[in-house]
């Protein structure tokens, strides 16, 4: 069993998930071996994109994307049959930060608001920090939620280890 | 179950229940077996638990005043970290992928522009 101990420092060597209990925002804070303008050429160069976006049972087609302020963008995931669009406008593109709308086109109604940060930790690292803001928190928390079936039954090793590094 | 998920955010919000819900994945203790590693009083440890209670995420059987055990409900907490892990690895293998591109980009274009290739 862990310490009860909070941990001293963050480390985001994986990635951390934190749900807001507040407001209906999801963050994920992860770092990288790499410079912040790598990290956003890989998040704005569409031949980039679609190499890391879906795992490898998906594959992403562009249809549009200009990555520029005030440019939009739509790419559709296909996985066998299945054929899932989505779509969004760049707010803002800039060196340190991208601000975009994400709609998935099965629920037209739906926009988030995602805010992808570019933090230099020197040393040729970066720290992401990706802030999707949603409609509702009952929105947030049933788009969570759609997964729990999965994973139900996993050991307390890794609960333990989400507890005490402030995960959860 | 959405109102329900959002009680259990809110009640894990603060590092001190999250420390007592891990404390208590262990084994039940009473009120006063938990209040005893923190510099507070039992009567802020029973608050703290209240909140707990109420997502559901702790009950209290049997037994009277501070000597009652308090269980985690762990299936509650198993659906939690059910899907928060669900959504983490998928955000890492995402991530991962970002990883091997980021290094690709480094074999590619080293600051030599214009080198051969």
């Amino acid at each position: 069993m862990t310490s009860t101990k909070p941990n001293t420092g963050p480390s985001y060597a994986e990635a951390v998930i934190e749900a807001d209990p507040q407001l209906p925002i999801i963050r994920i804070t992860r770092d990288f071996a790499a410079t912040p303008e790598q990290l956003l050429r890989a998040h704005t160069d569409p031949e980039l994109f679609v190499r890391w976006n879906g795992p490898d049972s998906i594959s992403t087609t562009i249809d549009y994307w200009d990555a520029r302020t005030g440019g939009s963008w739509r790419y559709v995931a296909t996985h066998g049959e299945d054929e899932i669009g989505f779509r969004g406008t760049f707010h803002e593109v800039r060196p340190d930060r991208i601000v975009q709308t994400f709609t998935w086109e099965g629920q037209p109604d739906g926009v988030a608001l995602e805010t992808l940060r570019f933090e230099p930790l020197g040393d040729g690292r970066t720290r992401l920090h990706a802030q999707s803001l949603v409609d509702s928190l009952e929105g947030r928390d049933a788009w969570l939620a759609s997964g729990m079936e999965t994973g139900v039954n996993e050991g307390y090793a890794k609960l333990d280890r989400m507890l005490a590094d402030g995960t959860v | 179950m959405a109102d329900q998920l959002s009680r259990v955010f809110a009640a894990l919000a603060d590092p001190t229940r999250r420390d007592i819900v891990a404390r208590l994945a262990v084994g039940d203790a009473s009120v006063g077996q938990l209040a005893e590693p923190y510099a507070m009083s039992v009567q802020a440890v029973s608050k703290h638990l209240k909140v707990l209670e109420e997502a559901g995420l702790v009950t209290r059987h049997g037994g009277t005043g501070h000597r009652r055990p308090v269980h985690l409900e762990a299936d509650l907490l198993g659906l939690l970290t059910g899907w928060l892990e669900r959504y983490q690895r998928e955000a890492e293998r995402r991530y991962q992928r970002l990883d091997a591109v980021l290094a690709a980009l480094e074999d590619i274009d080293p600051s030599s522009e214009g080198a051969p290739s």
